[in-house]
Order: C-alpha cells, then sequence, then structure tokens
C-alpha cells in the first residue's frame, strides 16, 4: 500500500470518526427543539456539553489533514464552494455559541433564540455535509487546471439535497439514541418514541438514497463491480441498521448505539469505496478529476505527516477515551453545566 | 487578476485573522496562570485558592469556545479565498498543520472538558494534570502556527517544483522547515506577549474588584500572581523583540526598513526615529526625533554600518512603508509602558502600598485593551511588513487568490462575518461583564462565617455597586 491510499484511509478514519462523534452533537441539536421545558433543554444540551468541543476537533484535523496530504483537493474544493463552505462555517460559529451563551441569561427570549440558534445551525451543517457527500459521489464540474466551473446553485441537484436529507435523518436517529442513553425518567421515556420515529425516516430515506444511487449513479458503483468483496461491507451495514430496531425493542439502547455507530462508519467506509480513487471526480472530463495521486503532497510530507499521525494518534485515542469515561452516565445538571 | 477580489480578500482575511487573534493569546496566558494558581491550590490547601482556579477557569472556557468558534474559520479561508497559495505551501504546511491538529487541538479539547465540567468528577491532581495539558496544548498551537508563519517570512528546507502558475514549493528537509531562521525568536516574542496579555487581563479585573471593594482577598492574591508575571514578561519582552528585529534585518531588509522608514541607505550610521511621521511618496520623514547611529547599532550591534534602506530595494517589492512604522512604533512604545506600569506595582507592592493606591489600580483597570493592542500591532507589523509577498520573494499577495471565486461572493460573506463577529462580540462582552459582576464563589470557612451571613454579605456588596458594568442587567447569578 502507497502513503497515498494510506492517507486517503486515514482521511476516511478522521471523517468517520467526526460522523460518528459529532454526529450525535449535532443530532441532539437537531432535535433540540422537540423539547420545550427550559429544564429538559439543558438536558439535552449539557448531554453533549463536555463533548462536543473535542469531538468538533475531529473536523478541524479533517480538514487540516487535506490540506497537508492532498493540497490541490482542498484548494479546489474550498475556493470552487465557498458559498457553501461559508454556510457551514457560518452553522459551526453558532452551533458553538449557541451552546456556549444559552445559558448566561434567564430572559426566556434570549433562551430560545439561542434554542433555534443551535437547532437550525445544527440541522443547517449537517445537511450541507450531505449536500457535500451527494456531490462528490456525482462528480462535479472541474476544468483542466483543477478550478471549479460551476456555482453554488449547480451544486443544490435532487441527488444532493436527497443525501442531504438523509444525513439528518441519520444523525437525528443517532442523536435519538445517545439521548436515550444520556437521559432518565420522563424524559427518557419520550425519547424512547423518537428513537422509533427517527428510526422510520432513517430507514425510508435510506432505501431511496441507495436505490437514487444505484440506478443514477454510475461511477458510484464502479469499484463495487471491480472489487466485489466490498458487498460484505454492504451486508455488514444492513446487518448494523437491521439491529438498530431489535436492540432498541429488547431494551438495550448501548447495543442500538453500538450499531449506529457501525451505520455510520460503514457508510462512510462504502463512500470512500465509491470515490477512490477520485477525489473529486470531473464530470466534465474524467481525466481533470483529481486523484489520490495528481492532488497529493509530496511522497516526503506524506511520509512525514504518517510519522506524526503514528505518534499522536496513540495519545489522541487514549485521553479521548479518558475524557469519555470521565463524562459517562446520565446527565446530572450542576454547578458547572451550561 | 481581479483587484476588487484581491482587495476584498485581504479585507476578509484581515478582519478574521485579527478578530481570531483576540482570543488565542488570553488563552495561552490565562492558561499559564490557572496551571500556577491550581498548584498554589494543590500545595497549600486554600480553598481561596481553588476559587479563584474556579472562577478564572469560567472566563478561560468562554474565551476558549470563541477562540475555536472563530479559528475555524481560518482553517477554511486559506482554500476559500487563497486556494492558489494553499497549492503552493500545501507541501510545506502540511506537516506543521497535521502536527497542530493531533497535538495541539486535541489535547487542549479533550481536556478542556475536565477543566471545566470535572471539579468533581476527577480527583484535584488529575484535575492539575488536565490544566496543564490545557495550558500545554494552547502553547503547542501557538508552535506550530508560528512556525508555519515562520515559513512565509523566511522560507526554508524547501524547493520549488513545477513552473509558471503551476510552481508549488515541496519540503526537503523537515526540521530545517520546523527551524527556519526566524521561527524561534518569533514564537517567543508571540508567547511572551500572550502571557503579558493574560496577566494584563487578570489585573484588569483584580483591581477592578479591589476598587470596588469587593472578593477582596481573592483580587489581592490574583493580582500579586498576575502582577509577578507581566513584570518578568514585560521585561523579557523587549530583549526577545531585540533579537527578532536583528534576524529581520539579516533576513527581511524591506521589512526593517518599513519599520524604521529608512528611505535613503546613504554612508552614515543609520539612526533610530523614536517618533515621525514617513511619507513614502516623498521618502522622508516628518517631525521625526531621532537617535544617531541607534538603528545601526541595534540592527547589526555596529553603529557605523550604514541600515540597508529602501533605495536598494526594487519599487514593486516594497511594503506599505506607513503602515508598518506606526504600527511597530506604537506597539514598542506600549512594551515600554507595560515596563514602567509593572516595575511601578511592583515597587508599591514591595513597599506595601500598592493595594491603597486608587489611581494606579484605576491604571490597571483601564489599561487591558493595550496588550490587545500590541498584540495586534505585532502581528500587523509582521504581516503588513511581508508585503506585497505572501511567501517571502517567492509568491506574490496577489498571485495567491482563489481563480474560482468572484468579488460578489467574498463581499457577501465579509458583510456576513462583521453582521456574526459584531454579534459574537457583544455577547462576549456581556458575558464576560456577567461573569465579573457575579465574581468568584465566595469562600465559606465554616467556624467563622456561617453560609447565612456569608449570603447576606454577598448579596450587600452586590446592592452597593452598579453603574460601572459594562451592560444593564444586574444580578446574573447562575442557575444552580
Amino acid at each position: 500500500m502507497d502513503l497515498n491510499i494510506f492517507w486517503f484511509i486515514l482521511l476516511g478514519v478522521l471523517l468517520a470518526g467526526y460522523a460518528i462523534l459529532d454526529g450525535f452533537d449535532l443530532g441532539v441539536g437537531i432535535l433540540h427543539l422537540v423539547v420545550k421545558r427550559d429544564q429538559e433543554r439543558r438536558v439535552l444540551m449539557n448531554s453533549i456539553g463536555p463533548l462536543w468541543d473535542g469531538n468538533e476537533v475531529w473536523l478541524v484535523t479533517f480538514g487540516g489533514a487535506l490540506f497537508a496530504a492532498f493540497p490541490q483537493a482542498y484548494a479546489t474544493a474550498f475556493s470552487g464552494f465557498y458559498t457553501a463552505f461559508m454556510m457551514l462555517l457560518f452553522a459551526l460559529i453558532f452551533r458553538a455559541v449557541s451552546m456556549e451563551f444559552r445559558s448566561k441569561d434567564n430572559s426566556a427570549a434570549w433562551r430560545s433564540f439561542w434554542d433555534v440558534s443551535f437547532c437550525a445551525a445544527s440541522a443547517l451543517a449537517t445537511f450541507l455535509f450531505g449536500v457535500a457527500v451527494g456531490n462528490a459521489m456525482s462528480g462535479m464540474p472541474i476544468g483542466a487546471d483543477m478550478e471549479f466551473q460551476g456555482t453554488f446553485i449547480s451544486l443544490l441537484h435532487p441527488y444532493a439535497l436527497l443525501v442531504g436529507l438523509f444525513a439528518v435523518a441519520t444523525f437525528a436517529m443517532h442523536g435519538s439514541i445517545y439521548l436515550y442513553l444520556k437521559t432518565e425518567g420522563a424524559l427518557q421515556q419520550r425519547i424512547h418514541g423518537w428513537m422509533w420515529q427517527t428510526f422510520g425516516i432513517f430507514l425510508v430515506l435510506y432505501i431511496l438514497t441507495t436505490i437514487f444511487t444505484l440506478v443514477a449513479m454510475p461511477l458510484a458503483t464502479h469499484n463495487f463491480r471491480e472489487h466485489p468483496w466490498v458487498w460484505i461491507v454492504v451486508v455488514l451495514n444492513v446487518l448494523a441498521i437491521a439491529n438498530i430496531p431489535r436492540a432498541i425493542f429488547l431494551g438495550r439502547p448501548g447495543y442500538a448505539f453500538a450499531s449506529s455507530c457501525a451505520t455510520i462508519a460503514a457508510l462512510t467506509f462504502l463512500f470512500g469505496v465509491a470515490l477512490f480513487p477520485h477525489l473529486i471526480y470531473s464530470s466534465l472530463n474524467p481525466d481533470w478529476s483529481l486523484t489520490v495521486y495528481n492532488a497529493a503532497s509530496s511522497h516526503k510530507t506524506l511520509a512525514i505527516m504518517a510519522a506524526i499521525a503514528a505518534l499522536g494518534m496513540p495519545f489522541v485515542l487514549a485521553y479521548t477515551s479518558v475524557v469519555y469515561w470521565v463524562f459517562r452516565g446520565k446527565v446530572q445538571l450542576g454547578k458547572f453545566s451550561y | 487578476m481581479d483587484v476588487s477580489v484581491l482587495t476584498l480578500s485581504r479585507i476578509q482575511f484581515a478582519l478574521t485573522i485579527m478578530f481570531h487573534y483576540l482570543f488565542p493569546p488570553l488563552s495561552i496566558g490565562l492558561g499559564g496562570l490557572l496551571v500556577i494558581m491550581e498548584a498554589m491550590y494543590l500545595k497549600t490547601g486554600d480553598p481561596h485558592y481553588e476559587g479563584m482556579t474556579k472562577f478564572w477557569t469560567k472566563i478561560f472556557a468562554v474565551n476558549f469556545a470563541m477562540g475555536v468558534a472563530t479559528g475555524i474559520t481560518m482553517e477554511f479561508e486559506f482554500g476559500t479565498n487563497w486556494a492558489t497559495y494553499s497549492r503552493y505551501v500545501g507541501d510545506v504546511f502540511g506537516s506543521a498543520l497535521a502536527a497542530e491538529g493531533i497535538f495541539a487541538f486535541f489535547l487542549e479539547s479533550g481536556f478542556l472538558a475536565v477543566l471545566v465540567f470535572g471539579w468533581d468528577k476527577v480527583s484535584p491532581r488529575i484535575h492539575f494534570f488536565s490544566t496543564c495539558m490545557v495550558a500545554l496544548g494552547a502553547l503547542f498551537s501557538s508552535v506550530w502556527i508560528v512556525i508555519a508563519n515562520s515559513w512565509q517570512q523566511t522560507p526554508a528546507g524547501f524547493h520549488i517544483v513545477g513552473e509558471g502558475l503551476r510552481a508549488r514549493a515541496e519540503i526537503t528537509d523537515f526540521w530545517a522547515m520546523v527551524f527556519s531562521p526566524s521561527s524561534m525568536q518569533r514564537l517567543v516574542h508571540t508567547v511572551i506577549g500572550a502571557y503579558i496579555l493574560g496577566a494584563f487581563f487578570v489585573m484588569s479585573i483584580a483591581a477592578y474588584y479591589i476598587l470596588k471593594g469587593r472578593h477582596l482577598d481573592f483580587a489581592k492574591r490574583s493580582f500579586t500572581i498576575a502582577l509577578i508575571v507581566a513584570a518578568v514578561m514585560s521585561l523579557a519582552e523587549p530583549i526577545s523583540g531585540d533579537l527578532q528585529a536583528k534576524k529581520v534585518a539579516q533576513t527581511q531588509p524591506a521589512k526593517l526598513a518599513a519599520m524604521e522608514a529608512v528611505f535613503q541607505t546613504g554612508s552614515q550610521p543609520t539612526p533610530l526615529y523614536l517618533f515621525g511621521l514617513p511619507n513614502a511618496k516623498e521618502q522622508r520623514v516628518n517631525a521625526g526625533v531621532a537617535v544617531p547611529g541607534l538603528l545601526s547599532l541595534l540592527a547589526y550591534g555596529d553603529s557605523q554600518k550604514p541600515v540597508t534602506g529602501l533605495d536598494q530595494i526594487p519599487g514593486r517589492d516594497w511594503p506599505p512603508v506607513a503602515v508598518t512604522f506606526y504600527s511597530f512604533h506604537l506597539m514598542v512604545w506600549l512594551g515600554v509602558f507595560f515596563v514602567v506600569l509593572t516595575l511601578a506595582g511592583l515597587y508599591c507592592l514591595w513597599r506595601g502600598t500598592l493595594f491603597e493606591k486608587r489611581w494606579l489600580l484605576w491604571v490597571f483597570v483601564l489599561a487591558v485593551p493595550l496588550p490587545y493592542a500590541a498584540n495586534q500591532l505585532g502581528w500587523v507589523t509582521a504581516e503588513v511588513g511581508r508585503q506585497p509577498w505572501v511567501v517571502y520573494g517567492l509568491l506574490r499577495t496577489s498571485d495567491a487568490l482563489s481563480k474560482a471565486v468572484g468579488a460578489g461572493q467574498v463581499l457577501g460573506s465579509i458583510i456576513m462575518f462583521i453582521i456574526i463577529y459584531a454579534l459574537l462580540f457583544a455577547v462576549w462582552v456581556f458575558v464576560l461583564d456577567s461573569k465579573i459582576k457575579h465574581g468568584p464563589d465566595e469562600v465559606v470557612i465554616p467556624p467563622t462565617v456561617t453560609a447565612h451571613s456569608g449570603l447576606f454579605g454577598i448579596a450587600g456588596l452586590r446592592a452597593g455597586i452598579g453603574g460601572a458594568s459594562l451592560t444593564e442587567t444586574d444580578d446574573v447569578k447562575e442557575e444552580e
């Protein structure tokens, strides 16, 4: 395996890590307005309070690693999708400060403003992630000079919009299972209902997206024909999805959450398989696509970064686990809460 | 090349980076002070130090969140607005950015959770360890960012691949890139600047409490720790600045010439302007007060050798002289003021009269914007003085833009940034103000003060103040 492929995989790992971890944060945000009482909204926010910041770092590191390993792809994507990235940026900023500032004043207007902002920002960020995935799958108008030639509106085609909705549904389901684990009493009883509802929506959109992809995205299915073994992941993915309602039904939310994590990991993996070896597929001329080879940094940089990652990642995983261990258990609102 | 896209992109970058840089120096400086405070708590077991650490941790957390939120903007902006630059430097910056993400960001934000939310979840020792890790993480992030920026100032350890518009830098020697000629001097200067800012921030709030007669014990202890740090750092900063300026003289003569408005090289020793109004058009300094030969001495350690002037630099490679000159000189004078003020403070502290000198305490209360200004001005000097290059001598700022982005898009995002950042700033001031008004939780030591009388005491104090706050809300006692 060469370093270019190694970094493609590592980016996939970072993306999957981000989607799993910040996925439930965003999911909690999407569901935030469903509860009405102030105390319950605080429980929702504080369920992710100590963790979201660390989770968002996975995205920051993903961005940094993309810049570092595949600067051409980073430059093309960020400049080409200028408006989309600015919207994502504003959504992420609002998500962060909504949590930080909501609890700082008692007035109802102040709190509902930040509540709406928290929910809208979470939903918008998730939707844009989905739109980005949808466009990566369908290909984009990239010229011979590696520059994007479309417009923001051209990114909002039906397939991308569908994947955007699918992302919102996935994170909402993921977030509801997470909340079920972190809450107790009457609120938890209600969240039990949310798990079924969000799972239902997720399932419908999963089926629609799969059909749309198989019918209309020849690029995305190419690798599946070439390498039939990846169908194993598809099967595992389906099993993980099937295990979510089973575990909820059997009253084992921990398994449901693990299955939901596995589902997101599998979807990220399948996304990577569909894309490889492309990073950005040119719909104008396949030869103009950005691949893990023509968009990459030099072999030396990839090697240095691999050493840095090998040195740093064990620490990251170790203390991320420690932090999760410290904040395990049900949410308790206390002196230091939001 | 569309000039308006260039101008707008530069405005946006300046706006977002300057706004962002309001927060990281406080995170670095306050992080260091938190380590000292919590170490004192662990050592003495005195609950006053515990209350102190908890109070400053809350401020730290708010500030840190602002830094994270505005920092993501910077990571995005390299790609969105400066795509050609990203393609050019990606190979070199890659390793620094990857190191920053893995070593600094994960460290900070992981342990920040324990620092802020973990007081009653982990033992004091583990908590202290987390505080150290957060402070270290804040420091690490400055290390990698300054290394990357220093490579733009004094590129090293690379070679150029490709030609014309396709040219880009590729790394040849990682350690030569990390230890590029200017990186370590610049890093030290930046970090000391951050510690000065953190210390002045703490002193400002503490002096305010002393003047208002609130939280006296807490305020005096906080003030003393911060004053000592501020004095040491303010004294160290000119030394580090001198080392750095010598490096600039050697590696970026155009920048030094602009900083000091040296238009003609001449054959005489070069004077140093204490004040002056540089006029780039007429190539002279109006109303200047200069010390003969001092610049030659400072730049080269040789009072006879003339300093390279802008006449040796082609006109198209001149940085903007006035901005560079003013920002540099203002920064230096602010630095002088910090030395004088902190030494005066230390002298009064030693004499035991500091906390009675109300006028001096008011100076400390009001001085807090100055280290912010000094930190900003230092970066303005560094970045404007590097123009017209984005990578010194290699890539012009005007060539570094995104090709796929139009002026309308950038204008739109600038407007959004102004609205959102204005809102953020207002909210940040409001939250800070409410934290300050709320103050630290009173330390309740059972035998002497009952909780009941303690609460009445606070209520009485609260009723006594007011008016001097930045916003109009009264009691903002937090829930629970």
